[in-house]
């Protein structure tokens, strides 16, 4: 069945599909998660702070991002922001943030809230002992935080939060909806360019499994190795 | 006695409808070892999270070295940082360093340089017996030696009191002397000390006073020898005739 197939259109488009492509994938990625994470850690804290003032926003915001599907919010961001920027500037015309800076602020925000649920949850692991520990040496609540509680949280989690990156990874190919060139985007351009459809899409999911199973074999061999001893 | 370094006065605590704390009062001298005892849920380890505000309480006063705990406007953490407390459970941070766990609070909250912290942990270290431990993970020690480093952690903020709350209830009995013997030392240097424990080998020792407490109350307050030989209240007498039947 693959008598018919012209798997040379892979070779001739590899360096655009990696070096345009997946450069930016994996930029996409990393930025997104470092974003993510730090938003997320911080709408975590707020949500565990026990005042309402804060703790019930961050929920109202973790669940309405998670009751919303990504490609709306992929769609919404980018027509939507130039607006937002208008109006809060009071600029003449919609301010142009370019497709690149409305992914990233989307995939920050919307990974934002899968990220607080894992650090929530790490935080929730750490025991009240270590806590009172801590206080009784005099700490804040800044250096309690960031001394004792986020470090081990963030260890204990290290596993899920590279599991929940390697899924950004592969959400990330929904910015094709603005004709962006992804990895998916440039696999798309070429195979509507060439009329090769079936290998481009078949290479595309080939890659973004190798990647993703390789990187999931790792997480599995680093948990071990940092989890804490005790 | 001369000067009150840790003055209790009537302290009460409920938890919704449930009172733990029942008009708690004692007074604790500068230099003066008190053990504090009494079956389990009678409030004793809620008593001394009360003194440096790790448990907030209903009604009353505690004042330490003339700062009022429960007073809204005192610094709380500037307040514990001078108080010392080991924990049933150590609490030692896994993720640190044994010389870490000793010198963080000295660098960030107190402001030492990392030199000046370092010696005075490793001096700390020294005193318990685990000098050569320093570099090793909470985790790679036997509890009484992460007990013993708890100890160290807490002596190296310099504190004017100590608070140990049941700090050999978690060890295997072999450990068990092992920190003791640290306390004794502790003691007969003139620490402060409150100390939640059924050693009683040890409140023999070194305690000048013993404090019974039973069902949130404080039954009996009495100098040690006059405890054990002659103890008033019918609960004390109960429970020495369980603890000490072995």
């Amino acid at each position: 069945m693959f008598a018919n197939f012209d798997f040379d259109v892979i070779a001739r488009s590899l360096r655009y599909l990696f070096f345009d492509g997946m450069t930016f994938t994996l930029i996409l990625t990393a930025l997104a998660t470092a974003g993510g994470i730090v938003f997320g850690t911080m709408l975590a804290l707020m949500r565990l702070s026990g005042f309402p003032l804060l703790a019930v926003p961050a929920t109202g915001y973790v669940n309405l991002m998670r009751s919303v599907p990504l490609v709306l919010m992929i769609f919404w961001f980018y027509f939507l922001v130039p607006y937002i920027g208008q109006w809060l500037t009071g600029a003449e015309r919609p301010i142009q943030v370019g497709y690149f800076t409305s992914s990233l602020v989307t995939f920050t925000l919307f990974e934002a809230a899968y990220f607080c649920e894992i650090m929530r949850a790490g935080i929730q692991s750490i025991s009240r002992g270590q806590l009172a520990a801590a206080q009784a040496l005099g700490m804040s609540y800044p250096q309690t935080m960031g001394y004792i509680v986020l470090p081990q949280a963030f260890r204990n989690m290290l596993p899920v939060l590279l599991t929940q990156t390697i899924i950004l990874f592969q959400d990330t190919s929904l910015v094709y909806v603005l004709s962006i060139t992804d990895f998916l985007g440039a696999a798309s351009k070429v195979a509507q360019r060439d009329g090769r459809l079936v290998e481009m899409y078949l290479f595309a999911a080939v890659v973004y499994f190798v990647m993703s199973f390789a990187a999931s074999q790792g997480v599995r061999a680093l948990s071990h190795r940092t989890a804490i001893i005790r | 006695m001369t000067d009150i370094q840790i003055d209790i006065n009537e302290v009460s605590k409920w938890y919704g409808p449930f009172q733990v704390l029942n008009r708690c009062s004692t007074k604790v001298g500068k230099g003066e070892v008190v053990v504090v005892c009494g079956p389990s849920g009678s409030g004793k380890s809620t008593l001394i999270k009360c003194v440096n505000g790790l448990e907030p309480f209903t009604q009353g006063a505690i004042t330490v070295d003339g700062i009022s705990v429960g007073d809204p406007k005192t610094n709380l953490p500037k307040l514990r940082a001078r108080i010392g407390m080991v924990f049933q459970h150590f609490e030692l941070f896994p993720h640190l360093t044994v010389m870490r766990n000793l010198v963080l609070a000295q660098i960030k909250v107190l402001g030492r340089s990392s030199g000046e912290a370092h010696e005075n942990g490793m001096r700390l270290l020294d005193r318990v017996g685990l000098r050569d431990q320093a570099e090793k993970f909470p985790g790679e020690l036997s509890g009484g030696q992460q007990q013993r480093v708890a100890i160290a952690r807490a002596l190296a903020m310099d504190p004017i009191a100590m608070l140990f709350d049941e700090p050999t209830s978690a060890l295997d009995p072999e450990m068990i002397k092992e920190v003791l013997d640290v306390m004794v030392s502790l003691a007969r240097d003139g620490m402060t000390m409150i100390v939640v424990t059924h050693e009683m080998g040890f409140a023999r020792q070194v305690a000048r006073r013993v404090v019974f407490m039973d069902k949130g109350e404080i039954v009996e307050d009495a100098p040690t020898e006059e405890f054990f030989g002659s103890p008033r209240s019918e609960s004390a007498q109960m429970f020495l005739s369980k603890i000490l039947q072995y």
